[in-house]
């Protein structure tokens, strides 16, 4: 089975791949927004959305647990979303209003090509990292990407003629410029401390993952440990650059009626929201690869010697298998994300959305400096370490 | 009024990250997360009514199942919102109950119109009208919003009295004493 797939001529192969991936990634966003309800009506002490059950799937075993937990409701609301009426206002730029939200979904679906979200340990023990395209570039392709998603906002903003959204458009280009800066540079130790002087030179993230799964006390340490404030920093830059709660100024209810997505409704709105949902999952995959040692279970702990000691306690071959590796680590990381994720909904319902020069004070003033401070700190040191 | 001057300390360093209190906010909701609900799930779990609650309002029967309502029409005429509609009867004939002057024809609540002030309950010199229980009122139509005599006595059901007065009246003029 697995030999005939890999036969397959390569664009066929990337194909489905891509195709899988897309697959994950779709319903994992939208059960996001499930989520989300979920972690805000618990926090509220509520019990959140858990009525909705189709008669004709309640003998289903085990469906009535799916309703408590709002399964059926999130099925309803994307089946209402889909074949609800669209209302496509009167003085809004057509053709640029029905783009935004399309132009939404590319850079949110393409980052996710070139994120590993997984390995199998090849022949000789080396680790092969399971991506759709495992360039060289990894992390600048994703911050490359990734910002052009911010367009969609603006052009949401602006096709829809009205202030509100105008408004939500001109804060989402400004945040995130001044956000971005921050977020490269938190990321820049990470990237000096793997690339040593003499070894070829890579972005990859898979790179920084197999830094985390080294021997020995500072090998196996996440970077979360060792470069705690580069975390930090890239973890709040993260929050703002996905337009999350504390940092959602384009959308900002309390403010702006609905931000960019005011003139919205029906499917368009919903693109908006897969978009982010994608956007926070391959931000927390970044944010797990670069600091939370990927597909590592544990610190200390890399994958190649957890599945050994899996092979000894059970005596089973099966673990050394490379499909099951992969199976292993693409849990690990997913398990990873879901947490990130429920961290960054935890905070949503819990801290209040700052003001918009709060932001930008935050922004440049603080993070900005902090990053830089950071940056210069790391690159000495590194360069003593590794002279 | 007394003026009392609070002394505004600047923010430490600490206070000013936000972080040490975003943590704090982080453990208070996570408290919630895992804690119980507060809330209810309403049709299946019903919260307990207390004593004295001003629900819809209802005719009741004395211990004798006979109707108390004597159409004596205060609570039409206090009845703020008007709500209330009484067209006066004769009481019906052998029943036993023929010394009562009167009893309602037909006695309709308009709970459209209702404001549940209990000004009825409080006015009825028959103890007749009561506002029980029932909290949850709904119809598809205006007309089924209006309750009317038999739908009142069934909400209304029969309430302990401890007057019998119209027996003690009848009992009195019988046995030639006072009345």
């Amino acid at each position: 089975m697995v030999d005939m797939l890999l036969g397959l001529p390569a664009p066929v192969l990337a194909l489905l791949k891509g195709a899988a991936v897309i697959l994950v990634i779709f319903p994992v966003a939208a059960a996001c927004s499930m989520a989300e309800r979920k972690v805000c009506a618990w926090i509220q002490s509520r019990p959140g959305p858990n009525r909705a059950l189709p008669p004709i799937f309640a003998w289903i075993p085990g469906a009535g647990i799916l309703q408590r937990l709002g399964v059926w409701q999130l099925m309803a609301d994307g089946g209402k979303f889909l074949f609800k009426e669209e209302p496509l206002p009167d003085h809004v730029n057509r053709l640029y209003y029905t783009l935004a939200p399309v132009i939404a979904m590319v850079p949110a679906l393409t980052t996710v090509t070139v994120v590993p979200f997984g390995a199998y340990i090849g022949a000789g023990g080396r680790i092969v990292p399971l991506a759709l395209s495992s360039v060289d570039v990894g992390i600048l392709a994703v911050f490359a990407v990734a910002s052009l998603g911010i367009y969609s906002l603006i052009l949401a903003g602006w096709a829809s003629n009205s202030k509100y959204p105008f408004l939500g458009g001109v804060r989402a280009s400004a945040q995130l410029i001044s956000y971005e800066l921050s977020m490269m540079l938190a990321v820049l130790p990470v990237f000096l401390w793997v690339n040593e002087p003499g070894a070829a030179g890579s972005l990859s993230l898979a790179r920084v993952v197999e830094f985390q799964s080294r021997p020995g006390f500072w090998g196996g340490a996440w970077f979360l440990f060792t470069m705690p404030v580069s975390a930090f920093v890239f973890a709040v830059a993260l929050f703002a650059e996905t337009n999350r709660q504390p940092f959602d100024m384009p959308e900002s209810e309390a403010d702006l009626v609905g931000g960019f997505h005011t003139e919205y409704g029906a499917f368009k709105w919903s693109l908006f929201f897969v978009a982010e949902y994608a956007n926070m999952i391959v931000g927390s995959a970044v944010f797990s690869l670069l600091f939370l040692g990927g597909w590592n279970v544990l610190p200390w702990v890399p994958l190649a010697s957890l599945l050994e000691a899996l092979h000894h306690l059970t005596g089973s071959a099966l673990w050394l298998h490379p499909l099951v590796a992969g199976l292993v680590s693409v849990a690990v990381l997913l398990g990873k994300v879901l947490l990130t994720i429920f961290v960054f909904m935890w905070v949503r319902w819990t801290v209040p959305r700052f003001r918009y020069d709060q932001v930008m004070k935050i922004g440049w003033q603080k993070l900005l400096p902090l990053s830089i401070a950071n940056l210069i700190a790391y690159a000495v040191g590194i360069a003593l370490l590794q002279r | 009024m007394a003026v009392i001057q609070v002394q505004r300390t600047p923010l430490s360093l600490a206070e000013r990250t936000y972080l040490p209190q975003i943590m704090g906010a982080m453990w208070t909701t996570l408290k919630h997360l895992l804690g119980p609900a507060d809330t209810m799930e309403y049709p299946e779990q019903r919260p307990a009514i207390p004593p004295g609650y001003r629900g819809v309002p209802t005719l009741v029967r004395d211990p004798n199942g006979r109707e108390k309502c004597v159409s004596c029409q205060l609570c039409e005429f206090v009845c703020p919102p008007k709500a209330i509609r009484i067209t006066p009867g004769s009481v019906p004939e052998g029943a036993g109950v023929d010394h009562v002057e009167k009893a309602p024809q037909a006695f309709d609540i308009d709970m459209l119109r209702c404001i549940y002030c209990g000004l009825c309950e409080e006015v009825c010199p028959e103890e007749a009208i009561f506002l029980q229980r029932q909290y949850s009122m709904s119809g598809y139509s205006r007309t089924e919003m209006v309750n009317h005599k038999d739908r009142l006595y069934e909400l209304g059901g029969t309430l302990p009295d401890s007057h019998f007065k119209w027996d003690v009246k009848k009992a009195a003029e019988e046995g030639g004493g006072r009345h």
